[in-house]
């Protein structure tokens, strides 16, 4: 292999079809709310955690409907339920409710 | 691909293409790049063809490239190109046809950019007066060297001697056609087929006997991007584009790439090298690459040019295996010989690519 310097970067498209989609699905039946979320990200800037760890309730939403579990569940871990977020959320989600709920579904 | 649609598309965007009598302009970097491709479609047009296509040697870069790359402003880029249109006046033409896409973008947005600023014509007008004492004009046609031979594939199909059919199978080849970003992106109505499903490429692919292909990303870029390339630091973007396209192309197994474009033959050519050493991918069968042509080199190949007039042994990607599908004859033992027999050196040969 050659060093040229420079090299293809890894690719970021998600192929919708060959991830797991029904466990969004069944969060969805158990949380609705959260196919109400317009990504705003109220509750990303009001969320303390965040100060000290990668900790935001809407990238792990839009991780979530992409398939991409690790990445949403690392992005709740710092979460110390506060409940910040579930106050500023403008479209009145329980995201608190909303995480705990994510944790059912996809917790290990 | 639903070929109705299409049809319909193509149908709403043709442009108008005059039979005969144009004033030519070469693309400053095909001549290194692919530099038999211009002398075949002087050799086409004019010997074979009989047509009128006049070149004079006093005409420059259209300053493209470097205004692409922020190094020229565009008043600049307006003046070298009012002086090209007023050579082509100065010697009797109103029918141009440029062979760089580069070029006939920026043609296309400078004709545009005066008709919406008649004060900035002006302007231009009076820098071209002042610096070369040349009478300002515009084209009444302008075409791309790649409509030329898409008007004329019909002539060429009926002079062909060989077809875009696999020689052993009797199948049609698989084409990939790969049509510059700036042919007809930027203003759709000045392409053959508009912006979304270009026909020029199309037409000519059809009439020579081969299949064309559809894949999911088939009007992405080919990666050249000019400061993507000609930046260093950034030409991971510029070989990223590119390795999209071939894994998105892949499935279908082309057999070969048609483009129409400068840069697009050369990136998708070499940066298949690139890609090779670097990832260890090849993306043709048995180790070789998927070979990549200039319209003029396949029009050549069709009417039976030697595969080395063409030029082809310039390529990165081995041309061989579509040699032997098409049933071209070809001696190995020419392939680096010049003029008059001169030996040109052998290449390194790559590692992965074969
Ligand atoms: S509940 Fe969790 S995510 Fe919401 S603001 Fe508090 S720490 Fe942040
Ligand atoms: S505040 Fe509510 S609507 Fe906005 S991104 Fe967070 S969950 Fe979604």
């Amino acid at each position: 292999m050659i060093d040229f310097g420079f090299s293809v970067s890894p690719s970021s498209r998600i192929n919708l079809d060959s991830v797991d989609r029904e466990s969004f699905a069944a969060l969805a039946k158990l949380e609705p709310d959260v196919l109400k979320c317009m990504a705003c990200g109220s509750c990303s800037a009001s969320c303390t955690a965040s100060q000290f760890e990668p900790t935001s309730v809407r990238r792990a939403i839009l991780s979530l409907q992409n398939g991409q579990v690790e990445q949403a569940l690392d992005l709740l871990k710092g979460c110390m339920m506060c409940g910040k977020c579930t106050m500023v959320c403008p479209r009145g989600i329980n995201t608190r409710h909303l995480i705990i709920s994510i944790q059912k579904i996809y917790g290990k | 691909m639903i070929y109705e649609g299409k049809k319909k598309i193509w149908a709403d965007y043709q442009k108008e293409i005059p039979e005969d009598h144009y004033f030519y302009v070469r693309s400053c970097i095909r001549q290194s790049f692919f530099p038999a491709s211009e002398a075949t479609f002087l050799d086409i047009t004019r010997n074979k063809l009989g047509k009128d296509i006049f070149e004079t040697k006093h005409h420059t870069t259209c300053g493209g490239i470097a205004y692409h790359s922020d190094a020229i402003p565009q008043e600049t880029s307006m003046t070298i190109i009012a002086r090209q249109f007023a050579l082509m006046k100065k010697y009797g033409y109103e029918n141009y046809v440029c062979s760089c896409i580069t070029s006939f973008g920026l043609y296309c947005e400078t004709l545009e950019t005066w008709r919406e600023y008649p004060e900035l014509q002006q302007k231009i007008a009076d820098n071209l007066w002042k610096s070369c004492r040349l009478e300002f004009a515009k084209p009444k046609f302008l075409v791309h060297a790649s409509d030329l031979i898409f008007k004329y594939r019909m002539q060429i199909a009926a002079k062909s001697k060989f077809k875009l059919v696999n020689q052993k199978t009797g199948e049609p080849l698989r084409v990939v056609e790969h049509i510059g970003c700036h042919y007809s992106k930027m203003f759709p109505s000045k392409g053959v087929g508009g912006a979304e499903y270009p026909y020029v490429l199309v037409g000519m692919i059809e009439a020579w006997g081969g299949q064309i292909i559809d894949y999911p990303e088939r009007r992405h870029c080919c990666g050249f991007g000019f400061r993507q390339y000609l930046i260093k630091g950034n030409r991971g973007y510029s070989v990223s584009n590119t390795h999209k396209k071939f894994e998105s192309m892949e499935p279908y197994k082309p057999d070969m790439i048609i483009t129409n474009c400068p840069g697009c033959p050369y990136f998708l050519d070499r940066w298949q090298y690139v890609i090779a050493e670097t990832q260890g991918k090849t993306y043709g069968e048995n180790g070789h690459g998927i070979p990549v042509f200039t319209y003029e080199e396949v029009a050549g190949l069709v009417m039976g040019y030697d595969p080395w007039d063409l030029g082809l042994q310039t390529h990165q990607v081995s041309v061989e295996p579509l040699l032997d599908k098409m049933g071209i004859p070809y001696d190995p033992a020419k392939k680096y010989l010049g003029r008059n027999g001169k030996d040109l050196g052998q290449p390194g040969k790559p590692h992965c690519l074969k």
